[in-house]
């Protein structure tokens, strides 16, 4: 199932300059992504997953945000020394992204058809019927219903998940190897979720694309990934296959997060484990393991040296000190 | 600290020394004519002098005395109108917006009715009937200056209706009458006081232009309109007396538009689109 | 037995939808809630699940007396709600409160905390000045913050905090029933944990009931006693939590659990993915409502609706598979 690989970050850093100084928000982030294969990237808010999407698809808000550091390999080509012009040209041809929100992905003041023609016909221009016929086909493979009246329709016209799906066609309609896909289901109820989901799985499988899942709900994770990659204010604390990381979580934050949602098996009495204190505040961050302050694992260690990371397990690797002795 | 707008600071901090210290300032008398020193330039002109710096109008009446004293013209007319007319917007604005329902839609075909009226035509009428004067030309502007408060308020407040915190207010038993006050008025003031200052620069201008017409303060009293005016005939050979209160009509306004942009800028974000 | 704390009868809130500016014509109506029953006992929990469109939020707006019924009737310990007036409203705002999902929605940016947690005793004249600031201090502290807290202006918290603060001013005046609306789903995953921990002391410790409406079933089987599934206005399954899950008697209920996103990736779970869309509740499907998208379906469903019948002890479930 999973082939080459197709994207590598290397210690990828995305400061953002704001009048009250630089936010360190991406501080070394570093995995790789394969053909056919979905990754998750799992953080909370604030952890900077977001950013790194945006840092990949050179989409950062300017000018308070820029990639200071790093290399973002698509199929072996930095995509950090691209020129605006090649990145236009990369964008939805090599590399895709959708995002969380359906009602501001679409335009509402053009029809479906021509958000997709718009697309499609940078990418392969061609003449009128043709790039249709393109349309047609990336809303069949979406699975919209009755494409050839869908087109003509505007956005407000459908519900959430039909838009999802709309923008779904827009990001896989000119072929790319690498698909990011930020929390798009968040707005969306479970039925539709569970829709979207599947859909997203097929699509995957059948063009063997490379997924990037933006998440913080391990509960995709474990639907739809392949690996997960734990983010933490600013790096990655943990990554490995999902069920290594599912069955042993090596990093404190992530065995304190998976264990404080509450599970669909029989119904737990009492209280649900939790993580003390509050998620981190960019200006304020500690010296040292960033997660020290709420871990009950903590020592002068963990609080001066930012931990190294040990391998746990095949490709599972998570940075903490308290791993350094079993390593 | 950087972008605080320091120039149209200082020009309406000028504008309201002059206007509250007209008195002491002024060197000579307003209103005195003096025609044995009329049309005068101004001092870096030939034939102009120190004794009157931006020189004399054609009853020899000093320009920057009038200027200092039209000021305060200028600014008494602002306070009033806004006020009376903003007040007045402010409250309406709330209630039809809260209120919601017929008594929404009422009141604001009354505002549309409002601003459909030839504003000019209805102040000059009023100047007819009532007699000029300082206080119907506070009366004329107000009467079109609430309905522009009211409707920027009314969108402000459906906004804050939708908000978690007013239904939660009716949760707590808040009655309609405490909910606006306590609720939707102190999150409106923002709006309002960006209001404010984007139109001094309305009121000033209104309060020129009527008085231009001869339809405002009424002569002796130095208006900046009314000094423009006064010397329309005369912009070929003693083009400093329309020139002078002009140019300071023109640097007020835009000082007080640029100040408003920047504070609403530092208020709200969301109010960028007004 | 016992008068539950909450009672609702029959209850039907229809909306009408007009065509026209000038001249508006009633062509239809949205029927939003169309006829639900279901009581809440004193001290516990009432999950309402269910999708967007499902009616639970205007169920909510009703039972907070935001909104009134078209008919049917809410009674809090015996008496109709939107018959009070005077005292008795004054009493009923005091005895029923409310969370809502988004923090930062929920508090007055420009009232300091302690301000918004005694509005409830200020408006129902609970005590004097010195009595409410006590109150207000004792409730900051139920909810795990400082009563020095109570200075500060909302801005100064962060999310997880502002819901508690949120909580609190639902607590100063010792409610009976809290209404509470996705209270954990804006919040980031690890303060979750801590805000239903808190939930549920003070559950157990003040016996107030609450009525909570959530998507994810699994804070709804953690915290709920019964549970409710609504589809289109009306209630389709009402349980005790734990039979409801277990004991699965509608498709719909079905449908929502197997869209449950796992535990763990090895968690198999009977998949039933629905096809189509919600329909509108402007024009819901004929017999039962459900039928368009059930993959059950027979004859008779679109024919016969289908009545909230007792399949189980103590289970209710409106599906003709059940007969």
């Amino acid at each position: 199932m999973s082939g080459d690989v197709v994207l590598e970050v290397r210690d990828l850093h995305t400061h953002f300059f704001l009048r009250r100084g630089v936010v360190k928000v991406v501080d070394g982030v570093s995995f790789s992504l394969r053909q056919g294969e979905v990754l998750g990237l799992v953080g909370e808010s604030g952890s900077g997953k977001s950013v790194t999407a945006l840092s990949l698809m050179r989409l950062l808000p300017q000018p308070a945000a820029r990639t200071v550091h790093g290399e973002v390999l698509l199929e072996g080509e930095n995509l950090l020394t691209k020129s605006t012009g090649e990145m236009r040209g990369i964008r939805g041809r090599k590399i895709s992204m959708i995002l969380q929100d359906p009602q501001t992905s679409l335009n509402p003041v053009f029809t479906i058809g021509d958000q997709l023609r718009e697309s499609i016909a940078k990418h392969y221009p061609g003449d009128d019927k043709t790039v249709m016929t393109r349309v047609i086909e990336a809303l069949r493979k979406v699975k919209l219903a009755a494409p050839e009246t869908r087109i003509h329709q505007y956005p407000h016209q459908m519900s959430g998940g039909m838009k999802q799906r709309v923008v779904g066609a827009i990001a896989i309609s000119c072929g790319p190897r690498v698909l990011i896909a930020d929390e798009p289901t968040t707005a969306l109820d479970v039925t539709i979720q569970l829709q979207y989901l599947k859909l997203l799985k097929e699509l995957q499988q059948s063009s063997d694309l490379a997924i990037l899942f933006i998440t913080h709900d391990f509960g995709i994770v474990a639907k739809m990934c392949d690996r997960v990659a734990v983010m933490y204010a600013g790096r990655i604390v943990e990554t490995g296959p999902v069920r290594q990381v599912f069955d042993n979580p090596r990093h404190p934050y992530t065995q304190a997060l998976i264990a404080s949602v509450p599970k669909m098996k029989k119904q737990q009495a009492g209280r649900l484990p939790t993580i003390e204190g509050q998620p981190p505040v960019f200006s304020d961050l500690p010296p040292g393991c960033r997660f020290a302050p709420r871990c009950p694992l903590a020592d002068e260690r963990c609080r001066t040296t930012y931990p190294s990371s040990f391998t746990v397990g095949a490709e599972h690797t998570a940075d903490c000190w308290r791993l350094e002795a079993a390593a | 600290m950087k972008n605080v707008p320091w120039l149209p600071m200082i020009i309406i901090l000028t504008m309201l020394i002059a206007a509250v210290f007209a008195p002491v300032l002024a060197p000579h008398s307003p209103i005195d004519q003096n025609l044995a020193d009329k049309l005068i330039p101004p001092f870096w002109e030939e034939g102009g002098s120190a004794k009157y710096l931006l020189g004399t109008d054609v009853f020899g009446r000093d320009i920057l005395s009038r200027l200092l004293y039209g000021a305060r013209v200028s600014m008494t007319v602002s306070v009033l109108v806004l006020s009376a007319g903003g007040g007045v917007g402010l409250a309406i604005g709330i209630v039809s917006g809260y209120v919601g329902g017929r008594v929404d839609a009422l009141l604001m075909r009354i505002v549309d009715a409002a601003l459909a009226f030839p504003a000019i035509l209805f102040a000059l009428l009023l100047a007819v009937t009532m007699g000029q004067g300082l206080r119907t030309i506070v009366i004329a502007i107000s009467l079109l200056l609430w309905a522009l408060f009211a409707r920027v308020v009314r969108g402000e407040v459906l906004a804050i209706k939708q908000r978690d915190y007013v239904a939660l207010a009716r949760v707590h038993g808040c009655s309609t009458v405490r909910i606006m006050v306590t609720h939707v008025l102190p999150n409106v003031l923002n709006t309002f006081m960006v209001l404010l200052t984007l139109y001094v620069g309305v009121v000033i201008v209104a309060e020129a232009s009527l008085s231009f017409l001869g339809a405002g303060i009424p002569p002796p009293t130095p208006s900046w309109g009314l000094m423009v005016s006064e010397g329309r005939g005369k912009i070929a050979s003693a083009w400093w007396i329309s020139l002078i209160p002009g140019i300071a009509i023109t640097l007020v306004v835009l000082a007080f538009n640029v100040f408003g942009d920047w504070l609403r800028d530092r208020l709200d974000p969301k109010l960028r689109q007004l | 037995m016992t008068e539950p704390l909450l009672r609702v009868e029959s209850l039907h809130r229809h909306f009408p939808y007009t065509r026209g500016i000038l001249f508006a014509k009633t062509i239809g109506h949205v029927k939003a809630v169309d006829g639900i029953d279901f009581s809440v006992a004193t001290g516990e929990t009432l999950g309402l699940v269910g999708e967007s469109g499902c009616g639970k939020t205007t169920t909510s707006k009703l039972i907070l007396r935001l909104d009134e019924p078209t008919s049917g009737r809410i009674l809090l310990q015996g008496k109709s709600i939107h018959d009070m007036q005077g005292e008795a409203l004054r009493e009923y705002r005091s005895l029923v409160q409310a969370v809502f999902q988004d923090p930062w929605s929920s508090l007055n940016s420009r009232m300091s905390v302690g301000r918004i947690i005694a509005e409830t005793l200020v408006v129902t004249k609970w005590g004097s000045r010195r009595d409410i600031d006590q109150r207000v201090a004792e409730v900051l502290v139920e909810v795990g913050m400082r009563p020095e807290q109570a200075q500060l202006f909302p801005h100064e918290f962060s999310g997880g905090q502002r819901q508690r603060i949120a909580l609190a001013s639902a607590l100063a005046s010792k409610p009976k029933l809290i209404v509470l609306d996705e209270p954990v789903s804006a919040l980031d995953v690890s303060i979750r944990a801590q805000i239903l921990n808190l939930l549920q002391d003070i559950q157990e410790r003040d016996k107030v009931a609450f009525l909570l409406i959530a998507h994810n079933l699994a804070t709804v089987r953690h915290m709920a006693h019964q549970t409710a599934v609504m589809y289109l206005g009306q209630i389709v399954d009402y349980a005790p939590t734990e039979e409801l899950f277990s004991n699965v008697l509608h498709p719909y209920t079905k449908a929502l659990l197997s869209a449950v996103l796992p535990d763990h990736p090895d968690s198999q779970t009977d998949e039933l993915v629905l096809a189509g869309e919600v329909p509108s509740p402007l024009d819901p499907p004929s017999g039962c409502r459900f039928h368009t998208r059930c993959p059950y379906v027979m004859p008779k469903c679109s024919q016969e609706e289908p009545a909230l019948r007792e399949a189980a002890p103590g289970h209710f479930a409106a599906c003709h598979l059940n007969t």
